[in-house]
């Protein structure tokens, strides 16, 4: 993985040092809360609805264990023993106070993290496939040009004040695990006709309260063009996004509202301009970033098989590992998702204990995924029995990567001061709900997300089943939402009528796999079911 | 009736405005009688509070309750965390929230 570089480390420690001391001018009332509020945001430091909530940024979800373990020490010397890990692979601490806030970004400068790009209107920070490197079904590895991208956009001096927050996504295989064309930019890594690597860019994508699937605007750029390419995107965003209207500022609309034909054409014009600008970096450096993703020392030979004599090992094996591109070796899921946990939590333990086992079992690498779990990327199938009981005895083991009880959760009311309900409370209820009945597994893939709010950071848009909190009266209150996906088959989800209590949305979960399960084909999953037979059974069942 | 909330500058916490200081437990808040905007203005100037405003709360024989659900989550704590709340011995206080 990336390593920081003599500039990388005195950026970041110049950070901490200007930090500490806003925030002292801060505490001795020389900054008040109008001036210090854009500069503790610009440090990932929010004010939340219990305390000061600090968002550790995690470059495409790639961990050491040594940065780990620093998250989990943190957890446990200045929060309250525990870590959330969020749909943006990225770290919440939840009880920070102001005083120490200089001290932790000192810890995390110490292995290589910071928290910078995790607020404001800047580009954020990268995210990425979390089988990167390790899928069988990927192109190239895509964090180089993740990491390449991180370093164009880290600071930039004309994108710091973007008309609103800006996200990108990149991936380099077909399957998208990444929820590419829901962010302002994704870029798929592809081969043309001629064999050449490339980059293909969708832009104007997003969830929120005006969810877009990014359509497609550039084809094919060569990576020799790559951040031109991106620069132009932005410069045309920067220019004539919507400054006058916080909801309408996001890319999304200003490629809705031009169509995009008119914004690609646009882009075409700027980064025509752009190329004789000298804007793109020498290859080299791509180069020299790549020898940092370079393959870990895989063993050959190895076996691919595995010994599943133990009906509960082989449940995990079957539903958290992924095939990796190496024979003998997998990718394992480590579940976040404990049947009425709270999804995407980790205690100190626990992240100290991950970290351990990404150092024994995993060449010293984990990852964040955006479904709040945490991956093993290089697991050899000899190792994975003992791995899951080390597993199993932290809590850790569950089997349902991909299941109803797989939910993604936002903090929702519990924790978020812009929510208008609580989200946890309803996830924990529902995978209690279908673990109960014990049919979790004969329902299959069934990708379940909840937010609290419209700005919609538990995905609901793209839920086979979404669930929106909302505040009726002052009261909670949940739509329920089916078809969507954030995959290759990205779709947003609809609404099916009138919301439902905290209590009576998870009867009309249970109704909408009721519904599935007397109407699905062989092989069907819950999204494919939906899509044959439309939503009116289900309205049916619901509302009937 | 109108209560008085804020956080405190230096960790954050919530914190409930008792006539004379700021108190983390809201059953300590006082009614508002003065100018809210001028209790707000003096205390943040002094530091004593972060980001302070009014609220709506009524006051019966178990104390004051905030109008809102969002309210009464920051006085108690995270409904799903009992044990991080300002009562973790009462299983049951996740109730009063809702």
């Amino acid at each position: 993985m990336y390593l920081y570089d003599s500039y990388d480390q005195q950026m970041v420690d110049a950070r901490v040092a200007e930090f500490r001391d806003q925030t002292e001018r801060r505490l001795n009332g020389k900054l008040n809360e109008e001036q210090f509020r854009p500069l503790r945001l610009m440090n990932g430091l929010y004010l939340q609805l219990h305390a000061y909530m600090l968002r550790v940024a995690i470059p495409y979800g790639t961990l050491n264990s040594r940065q780990m373990h620093a998250l989990a020490q943190i957890s446990g010397k200045y929060d309250r023993g525990y870590g959330h890990f969020t749909t943006r692979q990225n770290i919440q601490y939840n009880w920070i106070k102001l005083e120490d806030a200089p001290d932790i970004l000192a810890d995390l400068a110490k292995v290589e993290m910071h928290a910078i790009q995790t607020s404001g209107n800047c580009i954020r920070n990268i995210s990425s496939d979390h089988f990167a490197g390790a899928a069988a079904d990927e192109l190239v590895d895509p964090r180089p040009y993740a990491e390449l991208l991180r370093q164009w956009s880290s600071f930039h001096p004309e994108f710091t004040a973007l008309p609103r927050k800006f996200k990108i996504a990149v991936i380099a295989s077909d399957t998208d695990r990444a929820a590419m064309r829901l962010h302002d930019i994704g870029i798929q890594i592809i081969k043309n006709d001629a064999g050449e690597l490339g980059a293909s860019f969708y832009v104007g994508g997003g969830m929120g309260r005006t969810p877009m699937i990014a359509p497609l605007i550039r084809e094919f750029i060569p990576l020799d063009q790559l951040i031109t390419y991106s620069e132009a995107c932005l410069r045309v965003y920067n220019r004539y996004g919507r400054r006058d209207n916080k909801y309408k500022a996001r890319i999304k609309i200003l490629v809705h509202e031009l169509g995009k034909e008119e914004y690609a054409r646009q882009v075409e014009e700027e980064f025509a301009h752009l190329l004789n600008q000298g804007v793109e970096p020498p290859l080299e450096e791509l180069e020299r970033i790549k020898l940092f993703f370079d393959d870990p020392a895989f063993e050959s030979g190895l076996s691919n098989e595995i010994d599943h004599s133990d009906p509960d090992f082989a449940r995990w094996v079957d539903r958290n590992t992924q095939r990796h591109k190496i024979p003998g070796y997998v990718s394992a899921v480590i579940s976040l998702k404990p049947v009425g946990g709270i999804p995407g939590d980790a205690s100190v333990e626990q992240m100290h204990i991950m970290a351990d086992l990404a150092k024994e079992y995993s060449f010293d690498e984990c990852r964040v995924m955006h479904t709040q779990n945490i991956v093993l990327p290089h697991v050899k199938m000899a190792d994975l029995h003992a791995l899951w009981t080390k597993l199993e005895a932290a809590g850790l083991g569950s089997p349902n990567l991909d299941t109803i009880e797989d939910i993604i959760a936002c903090p929702g009311l519990d924790y978020c001061s812009l929510a208008n309900a609580r989200s946890i409370p309803v996830a924990q209820k529902i995978a209690e709900r279908f673990a109960d009945k014990g049919c979790t597994e004969e329902l299959g893939e069934l990708k379940l997300k909840i937010s609290g709010c419209i700005n919609a950071c538990g995905h609901h848009h793209a839920g086979h089943i979404g669930i929106l909190g909302v505040d009726k009266k002052g009261v909670e209150n949940y739509q329920l939402l089916l078809g969507g996906s954030e995959a290759q088959d990205t779709a947003l989800a609809k609404i099916t009528g009138p919301g439902f209590s905290e209590e009576g949305i998870v009867d009309a979960v249970e109704k909408a796999t009721e519904v599935y399960i007397a109407n699905r084909t062989e092989g069907e999953r819950f999204l494919d079911t939906y899509r044959r037979i439309g939503m009116d059974p289900f309205k049916e069942a619901l509302y009937g | 009736m109108n209560i008085l909330t804020g956080n405190d500058l230096k960790s954050g916490a919530v914190v409930w405005w008792t006539g004379e200081t700021w108190s983390i437990h809201v059953n300590d808040a006082a009614l508002l009688d003065d100018d809210a905007e001028a209790i707000c203005a003096r205390e943040e100037a002094a530091r004593n509070v972060n980001l302070p405003y009014p609220i709506e709360a009524t006051r019966d024989e178990d104390g004051i309750r905030p109008a809102h659900t969002k309210e009464r989550v920051r006085a108690l704590g995270p409904t799903v965390r009992p044990d991080l709340t300002l009562k973790p011995a009462d299983p049951d206080i996740g109730n009063w929230v809702i």
